[in-house]
């Protein structure tokens, strides 16, 4: 073994300490922009069709239930929102459902796991801006989802495809990030 | 004003760091023996200015002092003093001033220790001591200030999270420190040898006790976090690979083999490249584990809240220290030629082995630790790594390393032939195949525990065949020469008896291990004279009532576990509620015996009946007893005659040859 | 806002401190499997613990649906596959072995590889290179090193 491999073998550990170095300042880096989330998971069903179901209405709210077969052929995109009224980011993202509401986007939510006396009140308290509205009270159908927490905010588009999911409240910068874009890209 | 003492406290250690940098080293590089003397008392500076400072951010958190952010942010005046105490280093800020008050004790130790060190090499270690100090010490003033003020004061502190209100808990991060800054030592070490250009047996020597002193005390600091998980967490785990577990597993991976490999170096001037780079690598990894939990880049139980702007800060200093120690060591490593010449079957060759199997598998940790942020970085692939990867890829690599464990220090030096080594560890073999056979046929076919025991009996009875042979206990065919045998056992030097009492201490460990595997639990719902059986014992629950704490309220179960009619003990498993953070913990009630834990856990209540979940964890305690065997070994290793004395001796000896 | 948030989803759900006697299966070796297939599958919600250990409540929803499908008859690869269709890779706590996780899997077989490779060619050009005479100075550190007892 000559000297000069020799000295690319102690180059090595340089090498590789500047590489993962490299990649640690990318991951800071992508925390501030937001493109790197240590925390964000990814859905399963981006690119696809919700799973099949049917749920009952949340009992109480007058508002039409629906189903699997009901995603498809939308006359426009829909938001669908998984929350709950003992759900305590529900209520930071619940002017901002409110606000789309107003705008006339349709707006459809599944009470998770919740009493609908419960969420009726909140709807009562916080404003109602949901075009129909399903219960899940088992919390079943949200796992055929691949939710794992509430609120979680799912972007279908007009032939029935998951285009978007986000975790967590959907705060004023991510409407106007990332569901405005959605509207008017899928319109 | 204690405040702002302590802060002027920190700046006046970076400043009296930065003189230890410059000072000694540009005395070094200049032969000037002046400024290299300057060192030793730089560095006893430094440890005074930390340590004010540190005493200043425990007496803000004893008083409760809450016009300082820090305290309100972490204590609370209803908590015990112990925990006022420790909330000082519980969280982000405080932990980094314990962090660097390590550091300079180290500094403080290498000065006042290290008199017989040669000048130039005591000046460059403690320079690269205050280097390191530098860096932390701007972190901590830059952005993470410890004695930042709130006005008007807060009413009280906002509490420390109660899952952390617990004595365990409280010493865990001071031995854990110990630990990995205590290779900070080896570190500058390396890095000083790498400034002169020569790694030698006397090096070797000088190097062996900081790493085993750090070993130990990293040792210790994991098996204490792990002994907490165990009881505090009250699911009976003791080791869940979580990240910042496997962050404290990787300087200790690294520290093992370089504990080892400086062996050779001292006995045979051998793997003196690579014992450099190991001891760079047990600090790199030491930094990398910094980095981890404080930056955010990690998903895990353990991590402080995070921040960004510290992480680059931090990754920016772990470039700096290892980036450029790994540059230097490429630099200088080609023209360190290697000397000591050996066959592969020697105890040389057996220490290699030992290296190759323990960075091995410190690679496998480190993949899989940061794997999975990797391939989030470079794949957009979002994966989980978790114990059932680790347990199925470091196994393979276990194994040999415990096979070759008892083997090697019976392996003599240079040349060795395998045959009489095998012949003096055939009843260890006996041992450790009764045991695998014996679980297999008593606790059924679980391969895993009867693996555990077997390389248990394995490591403790090589450990002993070890000593044994060592003292020639079994020389005489006839009869055993006891006078001159303990003759020679006084005589033995302490480092092999450290040496076997580690080795058996792990195999100590892995019987704890291997009993865990055959732990047996019960979940059920108990009215008040009700009763199961598990494990052999009866387990009865005899009533649940209210119990006020100093900071919490709870409900207390009692449950009266027995043997045969005859009464073992009483367990009061807790579910306690803190006021303040409007937390629920549950408290898990421990009987430790020799013969395994007795562990009870208290659920919910619901329409008269309780939910206990009750645990018999066999030989549970001797994962940890067998942790404080290893840490003992390394104490009893430093204390050995030859790394006390031989220092000097070897210097005198290198005078006398010069003045020749 | 960020940590806000998250401290507000911490709370979030009632949380089921032990787990119920009542979602255990009834049969030993079944619940025995159901849990062993738990301890392959991450709590979302969670940092690093399996469905088993965690006191979520969406964990709890799972180790319910592991049990049903271990009581319908499923195999444990069907059960995981009915968890990793819903959630991805992320559930799996032990990753799927495709390219992104080459490396990963390779890691032992890449390390030990590596090393040994690493000790051949050291020792193989160590072997041809002759060794460098010992100054005077070594000498007399060798004879010291001689006079010391060594293990």
């Amino acid at each position: 073994m000559s000297l000069t491999s020799r000295r690319a073998l102690m180059l090595a550990p340089l090498g590789l300490a500047v590489a993962g170095g490299a990649g640690f300042y990318g991951m800071l880096r992508g925390m501030g922009t937001g493109s790197y989330d240590p925390r964000g998971v990814p859905s399963v069903l981006i690119g696809r069709a919700p799973p099949d179901f049917t749920l009952p209405p949340l009992a109480g709210s007058g508002k039409p239930a629906f189903a699997a077969a009901e995603l498809r052929d939308l006359p426009s995109p829909v938001l669908v929102n998984y929350w709950a009224s003992w759900c305590v980011p529900c209520i930071i993202e619940h002017p901002q459902l409110m606000r789309l509401s107003r705008e006339g986007v349709p707006v459809w939510g599944i009470n998770y796991k919740d009493k609908p006396q419960d969420a009726g009140a909140f709807l009562t308290r916080h404003g109602d801006p949901f075009a129909r509205l399903a219960a899940d009270e088992s919390g079943r159908v949200a796992i055929d989802w691949g939710v794992y927490g509430v609120p979680e905010t799912y972007f279908i588009d007009r032939q029935g495809i998951i285009r978007w999911r986000w975790a967590g409240p959907v705060t004023p910068e991510v409407l106007d990030g990332d569901i405005r874009p959605l509207l008017r890209r899928y319109a | 004003m204690i405040a702002e003492l302590g802060h002027f406290a920190l700046a006046l250690a970076l400043a009296l760091a930065l003189a230890q940098t410059v000072v000694p080293l540009w005395g070094a590089a200049r032969h000037d023996a002046r400024l290299m003397a300057a060192a030793g008392p730089l560095a006893f500076g430094h440890l005074l200015a930390c340590a004010a400072g540190f005493a200043a951010l425990l007496v803000a958190f004893a008083v409760n002092d809450t016009s300082v952010v820090n305290v309100v942010q972490n204590s609370h005046s209803a908590k015990p003093m112990l925990y006022k105490l420790a909330g000082a280093w519980g969280n982000h800020e405080g932990s980094m001033v314990l962090w660097v008050l390590i550091l300079a004790l180290c500094g403080g130790a290498v000065a006042g220790f290290g008199r017989d060190l040669p000048t130039t090499l005591k000046a460059r270690v403690l320079g690269v001591l205050g280097l390191v100090a530098v860096g932390f010490m701007a972190f901590i003033l830059a952005t993470s200030n410890p004695f930042g003020r709130v006005w008007p004061p807060a009413p009280d502190g906002q509490g420390l999270n109660p899952v952390l209100q617990d004595p365990g808990l409280a010493f865990h991060p001071p031995l854990l420190y110990l630990g990995y800054v205590g290779f900070a030592v080896t570190f500058a070490f390396a890095v000083a040898a790498l400034l002169e250009g020569r790694v030698d047996a006397a090096w070797g020597r000088w190097v062996r006790p900081w790493a085993l002193a750090a070993w130990s005390f990293l040792t210790l600091g994991i098996a204490l976090g792990s002994w907490w998980a165990y009881y505090e967490l009250g699911w009976g785990g003791y080791w869940f690979w979580d990240p910042v577990e496997n962050a404290s597993l990787l300087p200790w991976l690294a520290g093992t083999a370089l504990l080892h490999s400086a062996v050779v170096v001292e006995k045979r001037e051998a793997l003196k490249v690579w014992t450099v780079l190991l001891a760079l690598l047990a600090f790199g990894f030491s930094l990398l584990g910094t980095f981890l939990v404080r930056s955010g880049v990690l998903n895990s139980v353990h991590a402080f809240a995070n921040d960004p702007e510290r992480g680059v800060f931090i990754l920016a200093l772990l470039l700096f220290y290892i980036g450029g120690a790994f540059a230097l060591f490429a630099w200088r490593g080609p023209a360190m030629a290697p000397t000591g010449m050996f066959a592969p079957l020697s105890r040389e060759g057996g220490l290699v082995l030992n290296n190759l199997l323990l960075c091995s598998a410190a690679a496998v940790v480190l993949a899989g630790t940061l794997w999975p942020m990797f391939a989030d970085l470079l794949f957009g692939q979002k994966i989980s790594v978790g114990p059932p990867f680790f347990n199925t890829a470091i196994l393979p690599l276990t194994v040999p390393l415990v096979l070759a464990m008892a083997a090697g220090p019976l392996l003599p030096w240079k040349r060795a032939k395998l045959w009489p080594v095998l012949q003096r560890l055939w009843w260890a073999a006996l041992g450790a195949a009764a045991a695998l056979l014996l679980c297999l046929a008593f606790a059924g076919w679980r391969v895993g525990p009867a693996l555990g025991f077997g390389a248990a009996l394995w490591l403790i009875l090589g450990a002993a065949a070890d000593i044994a042979d060592r003292i020639a206990l079994f020389r005489h065919p006839r009869f055993l020469h006891l006078g001159a045998a303990w003759s020679r056992a006084k005589g033995l030097p302490r480092a092999a008896w450290g040496a076997a009492m580690a080795h058996a201490g792990l195999g100590v460990t892995l019987l704890g291990v291997a009993g865990m595997g055959l732990a047996t639990d019960n979940l059920s719902a108990l009215r008040p004279g009700q009763s199961v059986t598990l494990g052999g014992y009866e387990w009865r629950l005899d009533k649940v009532e209210d119990a006020i704490g100093p900071n919490w309220s709870a409900r207390r179960a009692t449950v009266t576990v027995s043997r045969n009619g005859a009464t073992v003990t009483v367990l009061h498993p807790e579910r306690r509620f803190f006021p303040v953070g409007r937390t629920t913990t549950t408290e898990a009630a421990i009987e430790t015996g020799l013969s395994g834990d007795l562990y009870a856990v208290m659920g919910e209540e619901q329409d008269g009946a309780t939910v206990l979940r009750l645990h018999h964890n066999l030989l549970a305690p001797w994962i940890w007893l067998g942790a404080v065997l290893m840490a003992l070994g390394g104490a009893i290793s430093l204390t050995d005659r030859r790394i006390r004395v031989a220092a000097p001796a070897t210097k005198r000896a290198t005078a006398m040859a010069a003045k020749a | 806002m960020k940590k806000l948030i998250l401290a507000l989803l911490l709370l979030a759900g009632p949380a089921f401190a032990v787990g119920l006697p009542s979602d255990m299966l009834p049969d030993p070796a079944q619940e025995q499997r159901a849990r062993s297939i738990g301890r392959e599958l991450r709590c979302m919600v969670c940092q690093n613990e399996s469905i088993e250990e965690s006191q979520a409540s969406l964990a709890r929803d799972l180790r319910l649906i592991v049990r049903e499908r271990v009581a319908a008859g499923d195999s444990d690869q069907a059960v995981i596959r009915y968890i990793h269709d819903r959630y991805g890779d992320f559930v799996l706590l032990r990753p799927p072995f495709n390219l992104a996780t080459l490396a990963l899997w390779g890691m032992p077989v890449l390390a030990l590889g590596a090393g040994l490779m690493g000790i051949l060619l050291l020792r193989r050009r160590a072997a041809t290179a002759e060794p460098a005479p010992l100054s005077p100075e070594e000498q007399a550190r060798l004879a010291a090193l001689e006079k010391d007892p060594t293990a």
